[in-house]
């Protein structure tokens, strides 16, 4: 009996991988293109029977997220499970996990709705957005994109397909099983269809900015904005590698609403702020290429830690653009390709060596994992997330070695 | 374990436990534990074997240690205002009640956030954010009473999370004592933790992972206005049609709740809220945010509900006049004993556009039945709560009320809802999860409890079938117990 035997999918047998199907440099035995939920299903059994190491791959756009993998035997190919069911009336979208991304919001848009959060890459799939799970700036209103999601199919590593919550926005019952899938980086099941809350699509938006010109400015700023009831949408912060500043705030709403908050937004920035009224075509996304990571501060503490992080890359001679969300302290420091690793490390244990904050490698570059730069940190409950990981994939072989702790 | 072997295990526990929490934290005669024999839904009831009041978090983990190592099971509870039974105490077992754990530990202004011990009251949290200008979100009806930390275990809403969402959005961070006794600190002011994200699969969880001892939540600003608005219709389906034109509008307002006749008959008695005569069916829509929005919204919001054959409108924005408008919905649960010896609040959700289809379905079951059944329900994300109303004197009412709740449900889950949107499932509901979830959901469901609670022994025989309560064996994964499928699983 062949590896292949046994595993076709969506009807045909298997192909062989290729450099192209490579993740962290390991080219995978065969890769399948499942056609649904239940033929996933299948292959991940057949792949349990045989002690296959699967990776699973929608987009492609952020295999290199996460350590790379120690074992690849199988890539599945999650792009055949690709289907909208757009309940409009009910503000709820069910969506398989291989759909684009890009078509989803499309299809969102054309109805006058929308799934609130912002994408931070493009080309993706909606299995990759949800297994990587990080979040653009406009969170403020509706929450990160783990709080919009209300039911997840997720297929098990033994094949077996289980579902938790449903196509209601409220719901208790049983256990929020697809929290744990969320950012899981499909380390505990592969991500096989979502079912999400949506939200209207605000009539009118605008975008209040300004670029203060010393940490302390930026600090007052925000200051002034929080003592103000004007509800931004996201109010996000870019510190540029050459140390300027960007403060962005913005606010969704009716154009007649929209008139008073943006002047009390601009007097609460100060300085000489601009508005715009859309939202520039890069917004949100995350640099392609080079080290990402992902700093998690207190709120209150954003500037400061952007700071701390410029300071720490020019101390190891290195560049870094820091942007991400000031109200819930989620910043992301792009280091640009070919960046040292010793730098890398110094930014990463700079921050780990503050109380409250943390640090994690969205993506290292490959010269970055072989010298040994630790991407997570500490992370605090990691003996539950290694009893979480035994249960539901035994023999480790769903994308092993991908997750913190080695899970 | 014996009901004797486990009698005698906790005997063998108590004067440990006292070495823990004092003599004055462990209550041992009969008396004094039979107050906590049930929770808000009192038809269940079983004294527990003994209680425990912990002050720190400390005294919790020893506790759970002591349950861990003897294998007796233990029941968190925190005010004990649940619907489902959740902290139903456990006869053989330890309940262990976080009531002296009250302290608001931080309110941090700069961090939009609060730190609480899990005692603490709902409200409290909103009392101590309110001279910083912010509030505490999830709102649930008991708000006064009810405890952050039973908020926790059931991710509690409330007739504000249309907008705000619930429990689940608003906990950053947990220190939690595991099952098997350890302390671990989840999450913290920032809401991005790393890894996994335990806290939000912990809340929920309804007790059967741990016991969360400190909970850090976020904050909101309080809004610049509030606006409620009152309308009445004639039909429930006028009120259902004003319901869908809003959201089609695309308009998110903070709450919109609805009562039929039967609802404001039972209103009226008890609180003479002075609703509109005559009307078949009243909408309350809470609007909140910047002035110039909620402005807007509103004038939009009327506009609709009278094309939708509104006959009379309200309209609030003083605290005054606002609460004037809830209190007929607020009394509502209670006031249904003025027209009513006895009722079940039943909590099930639907689809929003399936709640006219539902509604009627409901009415035709109140009809063939000769049971009486009023509804109030959170109309903005169909979370009903139907009131099934019988006279507990008349024999076989009872069983014929249960009937028409249980089949209320059924209509949620035909519908693609939920058997509960906001109360949770605890014993209450555990039997009826085979309907909602296939075996293979369920095993899973499983899978996760049994990684973090390898003994089982928090919160045991909640929120998952197990053969003591239902007759079925957990985890089967070959197919649906045939009486599970022929829908009687609940006489189990």
């Amino acid at each position: 009996m062949t590896l292949a035997e046994g595993l076709d999918a969506g009807g045909r047998a298997p192909r062989a991988g290729t450099d192209a199907d490579a993740v962290g440099g390991l080219v995978p035995a065969h890769v399948v293109r499942p056609a649904d939920t239940a033929d996933l299903g299948r292959v991940l059994a057949k792949a349990a029977g045989r002690g296959l190491a699967v990776v699973a791959r929608g987009g492609g756009t952020a295999l290199d997220w996460g350590s790379p993998p120690r074992r690849l035997d199988l890539l599945v190919d999650t792009t055949g499970l690709s289907w909208i069911e757009h309940i409009a009336g009910d503000l709820v979208v069910e969506v398989g996990a291989g759909t684009p991304v890009a078509e989803l919001y499309d299809a969102l848009a054309a109805a006058g709705q929308r799934l609130s959060a912002d994408p931070v890459r493009t080309g993706g799939t909606v299995g990759g957005m949800v297994a990587t799970g990080v979040s653009g700036p406009r969170r403020l209103l509706s929450g990160a994109l783990r709080d919009l999601v209300i039911g997840m199919t997720v297929v098990r590593a033994d094949g077996v397909v289980a579902r938790s919550g449903g196509r209601v926005v409220k719901n208790v019952a049983g256990y929020d099983l697809a929290k744990l899938h969320t950012g899981g980086l499909g380390t505990l099941g592969v991500v096989a269809s979502v079912a999400f809350r949506l939200h209207p699509a605000p009539p009118a938006l605008r975008l209040v900015s300004r670029a203060p010109r010393s940490p302390e400015e930026a600090e007052e700023a925000l200051a002034a904005l929080r003592r103000t009831a004007v509800v931004p949408s996201a109010v996000e912060l870019d510190r540029s590698p050459e140390g300027g500043w960007r403060l962005k705030v913005v606010l969704e709403g009716t154009p007649d609403g929209l008139a008073a908050r943006v002047a009390e937004t601009a007097r609460a920035l100060g300085g000489d702020p601009e508005a715009a009224d859309a939202l520039p075509g890069d917004w949100g996304l995350l640099p392609r290429r080079g080290t990402l990571a992902l700093v998690s501060v207190p709120p209150a503490e954003s500037v400061r830690a952007a700071a701390r992080v410029g300071g720490l890359a020019a101390s190891a001679g290195a560049r870094v653009r820091v942007r991400g969300s000031l109200r819930t302290g989620t910043l992301y420091a792009c280091l640009p390709p070919g960046t040292p690793a010793e730098a890398v490390r110094a930014v990463a244990e700079g921050v780990r060596a503050r109380p409250g904050w943390s640090a994690t490698l969205l993506r290292a570059e490959p010269h970055v994992h072989d010298a040994g730069v630790d991407p997570w940190g500490e992370v605090p409950g990691l003996p539950l997330m290694r009893a979480l990981k035994d249960s539901f994939d035994p023999d480790h072989r769903l994308a092993p070695g991908r997750f913190a702790g080695g899970i | 374990m014996s009901q004797t072997a486990q009698t005698q295990a906790v005997a063998a526990l108590v004067p440990h436990l006292r070495r823990v929490c004092g003599d004055d934290g462990v209550l041992t005669d009969t008396a004094r534990r039979r107050t906590y024999e049930s929770d808000g839904l009192t038809h269940h009831r079983s004294v527990p074997g003994v209680v425990v009041l912990p002050t720190t978090a400390d005294q919790v983990a020893a506790v759970v240690r002591l349950c861990a190592d003897s294998g007796v099971p233990f029941v968190p509870r925190g005010a004990g205002t649940g619907l489902s039974a959740g902290a139903l105490p456990h006869p053989g077992g330890v309940l262990l009640v976080t009531s002296r754990m009250r302290r608001v530990l931080e309110i941090d202004v700069d961090n939009e956030c609060a730190v609480v011990e899990p005692g603490v009251a709902n409200l409290d949290v909103t009392r101590a954010a309110a001279p910083y200008g912010y509030y505490y979100a999830p709102d649930p009806s008991s708000q006064q009473v009810c405890s952050v930390g039973g908020n926790v275990a059931e991710n509690s809403g409330g007739a504000h999370c249309l907008k705000y969402g619930f429990t689940v959005n608003h906990v950053r961070g947990l220190d939690v004592v595991t099952p098997s006794g350890e302390r671990v600190s989840l999450g913290g002011k920032n809401p991005d933790a790393h890894g996994y994200d335990l806290v939000g699969a912990f809340v929920g969880s309804e007790g059967t992972l741990g016991v969360a001892t400190s909970v850090t939540v976020g904050l909101t600003r309080a809004p610049e206005r509030t606006v409620t608005l009152l309308f009445a219709f004639s039909s429930m389906d006028a009120g259902g049609q004003a319901v869908s034109s809003i959201i089609a509008a695309g308009v998110l307002p903070s709450a919109v709740e609805m009562m039929d006749a039967l609802a404001i008959e039972a209103a009226e008695r008890a609180v003479a809220c002075g609703y509109p005569e005559g009307a078949a069916a009243v909408l309350i829509v809470e609007l909140d945010g910047p002035a110039a929005e909620v402005d807007a919204q509103a004038m939009a919001v009327t506009r609709l509900c009278a094309a939708a054959g509104a006959f009379e409108t309200r309209t609030a924005s003083g605290a005054e006049e606002r609460a004037r408008i809830w209190k007929g919905r607020k009394s509502a649960f209670a006031a249904v004993g003025r027209i009513s010896p006895a009722y079940i609040v039943q909590d099930g959700v639907v689809p929003r556009t399936a709640l006219p289809e539902v509604l009627r379905r409901i009415t035709e079951l109140s009809a063939d039945s000769g049971i009486r059944v009023a509804n109030v329900f959170h109309a903005g994300d169909g979370n009903l709560h139907p009131l099934v109303l019988f006279d507990d004197a008349e024999p076989g009412a009872a069983e014929r009320a249960e009937e028409v709740s249980g089949a209320i449900l059924d209509l949620c889950i035909e519908h693609g809802g939920s058997i509960t949107g906001e109360h949770g499932v605890g014993v209450d509901k555990a039997c009826k999860m085979p309907r909602m979830y296939g075996p293979d959901d369920l095993a899973t469901f499983d899978l996760f409890r049994r990684a973090l609670d390898p003994g089982g022994i928090a919160n045991p025989d909640k929120l998952l079938p197990t053969p003591r309560l239902c007759g079925e064996r957990p985890g089967v994964r070959t197919g649906v117990h045939p009486l599970v499928e022929s829908g009687r699983a609940e006489q189990f």
